[in-house]
């Protein structure tokens, strides 16, 4: 790419800044196979921390929970932030749309703290009122993350819909589609990379919340996030360093094997694209 | 057939555009237009942009509500119609192709909305690849086209519903300019063998002049002149299109002489008269402009004979253009006047083209002018 020689100095910098991000994810992969039982010290290779780790009932049951919880508002959160996302990017100005706009992205730039805290104080007085939500568990993180990652998918969604070509909505108009089909025909598949990318980023957002789950969840739902941050406050424990390692192996895989697709799309694109203009210079 | 459909144009306009109006809050896009089509024409809408001339073809389109006015075609008061419900397709300035669907899945998009059957629509679809000779790239997607294939695709696809109007937005504006002339013709005989009613919208005037059966000029919202490539040239009628359709040198002054057979204008700038073989309706004293455009200025090394039509300059500028040169020829009062001067002018009579700085006379003939009152 750039054939441009680094200085020393420059290299050093950034063996630096390598080790320093990376230095700590190695550690506790590597302690994830220590045989002893102090994280700190080295007794040896083992794998005991993996298989405990799989009979524990309380991590396995808070993963399945946390799963559940992140897909469920990973889907809620792309359906009402890409129907947010268009009002923003297409619709005219109305009677508050800026106020709109305001309000769809206030969950990105509030403290979690204070956005977590006033929903439960909503969930509580609903509760006195009709009886509805009857506890707080699923369906309460539930409207926590879809209410913050909504905001998000929007943001995402918007400024895709900004760099398409909004003739290409013209043209389908013109050629005899109705507004609905059009939104799902053309304007939904052009959007569509933008929405697939707002629904990994809800899940991950979803999968490591802590604050507002703390505000929403109740007894017997307990997350993921919630479950490791208990335990290490009792104190540092290999099988956490062992759930760890997991969850960076399949964030890793996700980023490579999402990276991959991108990248072969785009030469695949550059590729076609040369052709043609070989093509058409030659004929 | 032909005839009888010629015949009934002849009286009645097939596209009648009736004091349209179109304000953005306090601008007025568009000022009480009036225009009428025939069948089969095509109509090139002209001026810079800003002038209202993309937002008109949007009204046809139906992208754009009229603030007033009426819009009529072929008997059918379309004014409030949904774009998705006129017989009116769009050719855009982008192409505006769908990315994710291929060549021919474009140009079923609409014969698909209108519920065709399949097989009538691949029929269609494969006349249409045919016209624009696209056949054996119907599986392509857009981003896999040239630009003029891009461009032959979107004519095939705003084609393909038959519609009774087509609208062409800067049609070869995203060419560029060597694949832009070799282009033009190509779209005038399609749009020709197809027998389609156009109105294309350009700033390009060359564009225009080449394409066009009419042309109407568009300035500020209003629609100042509409006529041939030849009679727009030829006979301006106001300051605007005379400048902006080919190049003129322009002289105002008030009239001094106004007979049926001349009329006079003093010209200050001129440093004389400029003499006009036709009179002029309007009272004496009167401000108007003289266009002359500079093919027909003729520029002499020897003084020609004083009066009318004539002066003395040097010469500023010479911008050679191979069969010809343009001179600026700097007059007395500052004013610099453009002369085309065809190369062999001073090969016939032996003479030695004028360079910088050379004294030279230039004049015309008193039927070259035109007069303009606005």
């Amino acid at each position: 790419m750039n054939n441009q020689k680094l200085s020393p100095f420059l290299k050093g910098m950034l063996l630096l800044g390598l080790l320093f991000l990376y230095i700590p994810i190695v550690s506790l992969v590597v302690y994830s196979f220590n045989d002893s039982k102090l994280v700190t010290v080295w007794g040896g290779f083992s794998t005991k921390w993996y298989a405990s780790l799989f009979q524990n009932e309380q991590i396995i049951s808070a993963v399945e929970l946390s799963v559940q919880i992140a897909l469920a508002s990973a889907t809620a959160a792309v359906t009402l932030g890409t129907i947010a996302g268009f009002v923003l990017a297409r619709f005219k100005r109305f009677p508050g749309s800026s106020l709109f706009a305001g309000m769809m992205t206030a969950p990105m730039v509030m403290p979690e703290v204070i956005t977590g805290l006033s929903m439960l104080l909503l969930f509580i007085s609903m509760q006195q009122l009709i009886g509805v939500p009857a506890e707080r568990g699923f369906f309460t993180i539930w409207v926590g993350h879809t209410t913050l990652c909504m905001a998000y998918v929007s943001v995402v969604v918007r400024s895709r819909l900004l760099e398409i070509d909004q003739s290409l909505e013209d043209a389908a108009m013109d050629l005899g589609a109705r507004p609905l089909k059009i939104f799902f025909v053309i304007t939904l598949p052009l959007v569509a990379q933008a929405i697939a990318s707002g629904f990994l980023l809800s899940v991950t957002l979803s999968l490591d919340d802590l604050v507002m789950t703390a505000f929403l969840s109740g007894p017997g739902s307990t997350t993921l996030p919630q479950v490791i941050f208990s335990k290490v406050r009792l104190g540092l424990n290999p099988e956490i360093n062992a759930l760890a390692s997991i969850t960076v192996l399949v964030v890793g895989v996700l980023v490579i094997v999402a990276n991959y697709m991108m990248l072969n799309s785009q030469r695949k694109r550059e590729r076609a694209l040369a052709a043609a203009m070989r093509e058409s210079s030659a004929g | 057939m032909v005839d009888a459909a010629k015949q009934s144009a002849s009286e009645k306009p097939y596209l009648s555009i009736a004091n349209i109006v179109k304000k953005f809050g306090d601008t007025t896009a568009v000022d009480g237009v009036t225009l009428d089509i025939q069948r089969k024409e095509i109509f090139a809408l002209l001026g810079s942009s800003g002038c209202g001339k993309s937002t008109l073809l949007r009204m046809l389109a139906g992208m754009e509500r009229p603030t007033a006015g009426q819009i009529i075609l072929d008997g059918q008061d379309i004014t409030k119609l949904a774009p998705y419900d006129r017989p009116i397709n769009m050719m855009f300035q982008s192409y505006a192709l769908f990315p994710h669907m291929s060549v021919a899945d474009n140009i079923a998009f609409g014969l698909k909305q209108d519920k065709m059957p399949k097989g009538e629509i691949d029929a269609r679809v494969a006349e249409m690849l045919d016209l624009v000779q696209m056949r054996k790239y119907a599986n392509r997607k857009p981003y896999q086209l040239s630009g003029g294939q891009q461009q032959r695709v979107a004519l095939a696809r705003s084609l393909a519903k038959r519609p009774k109007l087509l609208l062409l937005d800067e049609p070869l504006g995203a060419l560029d300019k060597k694949l832009r002339q070799q282009t033009q013709l190509e779209l005038v005989n399609t749009l020709e063998s197809v027998g389609v009613t156009c109105i294309m919208v350009t700033h390009d005037q060359e564009e225009a002049m080449t394409m066009a059966t009419r042309i109407g000029i568009m300035s500020e919202g209003q629609l100042l002149q509409v006529g041939t490539p030849a009679e727009i040239y030829d006979y301006p009628n106001c300051r605007f299109t005379a400048e902006f359709i080919g190049d003129t040198n322009l002289f105002t002054g008030p009239v001094v002489v106004d007979e049926p057979d001349r009329v006079e204008i003093e010209a200050e700038e001129l440093g004389g008269r400029i003499w006009i073989d036709h009179g002029i309706t309007g009272p004496k004293g009167m401000q108007v402009w003289a266009s002359i455009r500079p093919e027909d200025v003729r520029v002499d090394r020897d003084p020609v004979a004083a009066g009318p039509n004539a002066a003395k300059g040097s010469v500023a500028e010479i911008a050679y253009f191979g069969s010809y040169s343009v001179y600026h020829v700097k007059l007395g009062s500052g004013k610099v006047l453009k002369a085309m001067v065809p190369v062999n002018r001073w090969h016939e009579a032996n003479l030695e083209p004028p360079t910088w700085g050379d004294q030279v006379y230039v004049s015309w003939r008193a039927d070259m002018p035109v007069v303009l009152t606005r």
